[in-house]
C-alpha cells in the first residue's frame, strides 16, 4: 500500500482500513489453501497412498463453504462501501477550484481567476474540484490521497473532493489512457498552512511559486515542455526532426533567416523566448517557416524561464 | 471414394479424403482437425502476442526512452491486447480442445454443423487478416488500447476502421462456435449419457457457449455503432456531437466482463477434468461444480459496471455492481475447494498436466483474490487505473486461462497427437515458465498499490526497481515458453507413440485409440447406469 504519508487526506484512513481488511482475509485464503493443497499432493502421493478412497462429495461441506465466503465478502463489501461512501458528499464549505484537463496537462483556476498547472492547497480546508475535460476522458488521480475521479468531455456535475490533512508535496497523475503523452500528464499537489496559500493566491504580482518545490526550475521545464509536446518536432540529441534539435543550443551560434536577410545569432534568453512567442520571425537554416504556432498565452513568462533553465542543461 | 472401413481404420492425421497435403486440412470438416487448425493459428498470435508484450518490459526497463518511441509503445500494447483477448484467450480453450474432445467426450463422430465449424475458422482467419491489415497499412497502428473507448476512439488518427472491422468479424467466429456446441450437446449424446453423465469440460463449454451466443453480440453492435460514429460522426458516442461516452462502456463491458468467463470457464473446466484423473479419484461435488459453472455463467452478466466504479456512475449503481461482484466471487471459490477435495485421499500420481493444474490453482487464487480488492468499492478508486489491474488481469486471464490451456496442452497431447512428450524437459519447461511468471507479475502488484498508472510508457524514479523485476521476469517466462514450445514440436513429430489411455482416465476420449480414428468410435459407445466420468475403482 501507498504508506509514505499517513494520513494525507481525510479518505486515506477508510480506505487503508478496507486494503487492509481486504489483503488481509485474502492473505489468510491464499496461504491456508495452497498449503492444505501441497500437504494433500505430498501425504496421497501414489507412492504413499497406492489406492484412492473414493468420495463423491458432501452436501454439508457445500454449503458450509458457500455460506462462510458469503459472509466473508459482505463483510468486505460493507468496509469497501464504507470507506468509498463520504467520497461523493462534498461539505458546504468546501474551498471551489476548476480543473481543465486537455492533452496533456492539467491546470487548475481559481475563484479569483489565478491559473496554474500545479495544485496548491491549504492544508485542513476541504476542497472540491469541478472537473472539465477539454478533449477525451483523463483521470485525476491523487494516490496519498487514495482519490480518482475520471474527466468525461461533456458530462455535468463532473467532480470529486477531499480534504488535504499533511502539509507536503504530492504526485497527481492522469490514469486514463489519453494518447501520445499520457505518461507525461502529471503534475504536482502542494498543501501549504492557511497563511502560506493566502498569501500566494492574493498576491497578484506572480512573484510567489507557481510550482511545486520538489522540482528544479530545469526539471520544472522540461515537463512543463513535456506537457506541451515540445519534443515532438524538437529532439534532445541531435537528430533533426521537423525542427531543430535543442541539443547544445544554450549560447551557441546559429544562421537564421529574419524577413529576407540571413544573419547570425547567438542563443540566448531574448531568443528563445522569441522563438516561443514568435516561432516564425527568426527560422534556422534548412527549416521550413509556418510549421510552428506561438504559445503567447498558453505559456507565462515563469514558464518561459523554466523552459530556459532548462535548455541551459541540455548538453 | 473410400469404404467405410478404410475411414475406419485411418487416424485423422493421416486420413486422407478429397484433398491431398494443406488443403485436405483448410476445407477439412473434421472437427478435430479444425481444433488443430484453431491450436496452430492461435499458437501463431500467441507467440506475437508474446513478443510484444515482452517488447513493452524492455522499453520499462528504465525511465525515458529505452528501445521505442512513445507513439510506437501506445501501439504496441494496443496490439498486444487486440491479439490476446480477441485471438488467443476468447477462442483459446472452446476452438482448440472443445472442438478436438468435446464431441468425443459425449460419444459423438462430429459436433452438430461442421460445415459452419469450418466457417468459424475461417471467420477467424478473415478477423485476424483485418487486424494485421491495420497494422500494416493506413496512418499507423491504433493506439487506444484494446478497449477503443470513445471519445480518444474517434479522434486518434491511426487506423481503427480496420481493426475495429477484424474485431467485429472475429465476434461472428465466436458466436458461431457458441451455437454449433450448444446444439451438439444437446442433440449428439450418445444414448446413456444423460447430463448428470456429461464430463465437467463439456458442462463449462455448455456455459460458455451460452455467454458467446448471448453477450458476443452486444460487442458487435457497439463496435459497429464506433464505425458509424467514425464515418458519419452520427454523435452517439462523442460528446462533441452530443453522445455519450459513458454509454460506450457500458455497452464496452456488457460483454467484455462475460467475456472474461468466456475465458475462464472452460479453463476451469479443463482443470476439472485433469485433477481427477492424476487423483484417481471421483471429483468431488460433481454437481456443486456444475451449479457454481452456471451460476458463473448467470451472475457474469450483471456486474460489467464494476471496471467503471470512477466514471461517474450514480451511487446506488456504483454499490449494486460492487455487491453482485463479491457475489460472483463465491462460486469461483467453491471450485477451488471441491478441487483440493478432490486430492484428499487420492492417489496422485504427480505429472506435467497435474503441476500446470496446481499452479493454475495457486495463480488463479491470487488473480481472485486482488478481484475482490477491485471488486470493493474504497480501494477500486486507489488501484483503478494503475498496474495493480494489468497485474490482476493477467493472474487470472493468463495465470487462469494460459495455465489451464498448457494443463489442457499437456494432458490431451498424447491423444491429439498419438505421441507421448518428454516428460523432464516438459517438467522443466514448467518450472522456469511459472518462476518466470510469478516474477513478472508479481511486482505490478506493488507498482499499483504504490500508484503508478497503467499505459505508462514513462515513470517517476520511485517505480524503477518494481519495473526491473518486472523485465527480468518476462526473460526468463519466455525462455520457459521457449523450452515447452521446443519439446512439444519436436515430440509432436518424434515422440514414442502413446498408448490409448496413459493417464488412465475414464472420460470416453480414452477408450479410443490415439491418435483418434476419423470417425471416432468403431460402434456408438452407449454408457450404462454406473458408468461415469469418474467413476475410479
Amino acid at each position: 500500500m501507498y504508506n509514505e504519508v499517513n494520513n494525507a487526506s481525510n479518505f486515506v484512513q477508510g480506505v487503508d482500513k478496507a486494503f487492509l481488511i481486504t489483503i488481509g482475509i485474502s492473505f489468510l485464503f491464499l496461504i491456508g489453501l495452497t498449503v492444505v493443497m501441497l500437504v494433500f499432493v505430498y501425504k496421497y502421493n501414489k507412492k504413499r497412498h497406492p489406492k484412492a478412497t473414493q468420495i463423491e462429495g458432501s452436501t454439508r461441506l457445500e454449503i458450509i463453504w458457500t455460506v462462510i465466503p458469503f459472509l466473508i465478502t459482505m463483510f468486505m463489501f460493507y468496509y469497501g462501501w464504507a470507506g468509498w461512501h463520504p467520497m461523493h458528499k462534498p461539505p458546504k464549505d468546501a474551498m471551489e477550484i476548476t480543473v481543465y484537463g486537455r492533452m496533456w496537462n492539467f491546470s487548475f483556476e481559481y475563484d479569483n481567476g489565478r491559473r496554474t498547472d500545479t495544485l496548491f492547497l491549504p492544508v485542513n480546508q476541504p476542497v472540491k474540484l469541478n472537473l472539465v475535460a477539454m478533449d477525451v476522458i483523463h483521470s485525476l488521480y491523487i494516490p496519498a490521497f487514495r482519490v480518482k475521479q475520471d474527466m468525461v468531455p461533456g458530462k455535468k456535475d463532473n467532480f470529486m473532493w477531499f480534504e488535504p490533512q499533511r502539509e507536503g508535496t504530492y504526485e497527481l497523475f492522469c490514469a486514463e489512457y489519453c494518447g501520445l503523452q499520457h505518461s507525461y500528464m502529471y503534475t504536482y499537489v502542494e498543501v501549504m498552512k492557511d497563511s502560506a496559500f493566502q498569501a500566494w493566491i492574493t498576491d497578484t504580482a506572480s512573484v510567489a511559486a507557481s510550482v511545486a518545490t520538489v522540482e528544479s526550475p530545469a526539471a520544472t521545464g522540461k515537463r512543463i515542455m513535456q506537457n506541451i509536446g515540445c519534443f515532438a518536432c524538437h529532439t534532445l540529441d541531435g537528430t533533426k526532426l521537423v525542427g531543430p534539435s535543442f541539443k547544445g543550443i544554450w549560447e551557441e551560434t546559429q544562421t537564421v533567416t529574419t524577413g529576407k536577410e540571413k544573419r547570425q545569432v547567438k542563443i540566448d534568453e531574448e531568443y528563445i523566448k522569441r522563438s516561443i512567442y514568435d516561432p516564425n520571425a527568426d527560422i534556422v537554416d534548412g527549416f521550413q517557416k509556418g510549421l510552428m504556432l506561438s504559445y503567447e498565452g498558453q505559456l507565462s513568462d515563469e514558464d518561459v524561464n523554466h523552459i530556459i533553465e532548462y535548455l541551459k542543461t541540455v548538453k | 471414394m473410400q469404404t467405410t472401413s478404410a475411414v475406419n481404420g485411418a487416424n485423422y492425421l493421416t486420413y486422407q479424403g478429397k484433398y491431398k497435403g494443406l488443403l485436405g486440412w483448410i476445407f477439412s470438416t473434421d472437427h478435430k482437425r479444425i481444433g488443430l487448425l484453431y491450436l496452430y493459428s492461435i499458437a501463431t498470435m500467441f507467440t506475437t502476442g508474446v513478443l510484444l508484450g515482452l517488447a513493452m518490459k524492455f522499453e520499462l526497463l528504465a525511465p525515458g526512452k529505452t528501445i521505442m518511441e512513445a507513439q510506437t509503445y501506445n501501439a504496441t500494447f494496443t496490439v498486444h491486447g487486440v491479439i490476446m483477448i480477441f485471438m488467443v484467450v476468447i477462442p483459446g480453450l472452446p476452438a482448440v480442445f472443445g472442438n478436438i474432445l468435446m464431441p468425443i467426450m459425449i460419444g459423438a463422430k462430429d459436433v452438430a454443423f461442421p460445415k459452419l465449424n469450418l466457417l468459424s475458422w475461417w471467420l477467424y482467419v478473415l478477423g485476424v487478416m483485418l487486424v494485421l491489415a491495420a497494422l500494416l497499412f493506413g496512418n499507423g497502428s491504433p493506439d487506444t488500447g484494446w478497449t477503443f473507448y470513445a471519445p480518444y476512439s474517434f479522434k486518434t488518427g491511426t487506423n481503427m476502421l480496420p481493426a475495429i472491422f477484424g474485431a467485429f468479424v472475429l465476434g461472428f467466429s465466436s458466436i458461431l462456435t457458441g451455437l454449433n456446441f450448444l446444439v451438439t450437446i444437446h442433440r449428439l449424446r450418445c444414448p446413456g449419457m444423460k447430463w448428470t453423465k456429461l464430463p465437467l469440460f463439456v458442462w463449462t463449454l455448455y456455459g460458455t457457449a451460452w455467454i458467446q451466443l448471448l453477450a458476443t453480440p452486444v460487442v458487435g453492435i457497439t463496435l459497429v455503432l464506433v464505425a458509424l460514429e467514425r464515418i458519419f460522426g452520427v454523435g452517439i458516442f462523442d460528446p462533441a456531437l452530443g453522445g455519450d461516452p459513458i454509454l460506450y462502456q457500458h455497452l464496452f463491458w456488457i460483454y467484455s466482463h462475460p467475456a472474461v468467463y468466456i475465458m475462464i470457464l472452460p479453463a476451469m473446466g479443463a482443470i476439472s477434468e485433469i485433477i481427477p484423473t492424476f487423483s484417481q479419484k471421483h471429483i468431488f461435488g460433481y454437481k456443486a461444480i456444475i451449479a457454481s459453472t452456471m451460476a458463473i455463467a448467470f451472475v457474469g452478466y450483471l456486474v460489467w459496471g464494476h471496471h467503471m466504479y470512477t466514471a461517474g456512475m450514480s451511487g446506488p449503481a456504483q454499490y449494486y455492481f460492487s455487491l453482485l461482484t463479491f457475489i460472483v466471487a463465491i462460486p469461483s471459490a467453491i471450485k477451488v475447494f471441491n478441487w483440493i477435495s478432490t486430492m484428499y485421499k487420492g492417489s496422485i500420481n504427480v505429472q506435467t498436466p497435474f503441476y500446470w493444474a496446481i499452479s493454475f490453482i495457486f495463480v488463479f487464487m491470487i488473480g481472485g483474490l486482488s478481484g475482490l480488492v477491485l471488486g470493493s468499492l474504497a480501494t477500486d478508486v486507489h488501484v483503478h487505473d494503475t498496474a495493480f489491474v494489468v497485474a490482476h488481469f493477467h493472474y487470472i486471464v493468463f495465470g487462469g486461462t494460459g495455465f489451464a490451456f498448457f494443463a489442457a496442452l499437456h494432458y490431451w497431447f498424447p491423444k491429439i497427437f498419438g505421441r507421448m512428450y518428454d516428460k523432464a524437459w516438459a517438467n522443466t519447461g514448467w518450472l522456469v515458465f511459472f518462476i518466470g511468471f510469478l516474477a513478472l507479475y508479481t511486482p505490478m502488484f506493488y507498482l499499483g498499490l504504490m500508484g503508478m498508472p497503467r499505459r505508462y510508457y514513462d515513470y517517476l524514479e520511485e517505480f524503477h526497481s518494481g519495473n526491473i523485476l518486472s523485465t527480468f521476469g518476462s526473460w526468463v517466462m519466455v525462455t520457459g515458453f521457449v523450452i515447452i514450445i521446443v519439446n512439444l514440436i519436436r515430440s509432436a513429430r518424434k515422440g514414442a507413440p502413446a498408448e490409448a489411455n496413459p493417464w488412465h482416465g475414464k472420460t470416453l476420449e480414452w477408450t479410443i485409440p490415439s491418435p483418434p480414428p476419423v470417425l471416432n468410435f468403431e460402434t456408438e459407445p452407449v454408457i450404462g447406469e454406473n458408468d461415469g466420468p469418474y467413476n475410479y475403482e
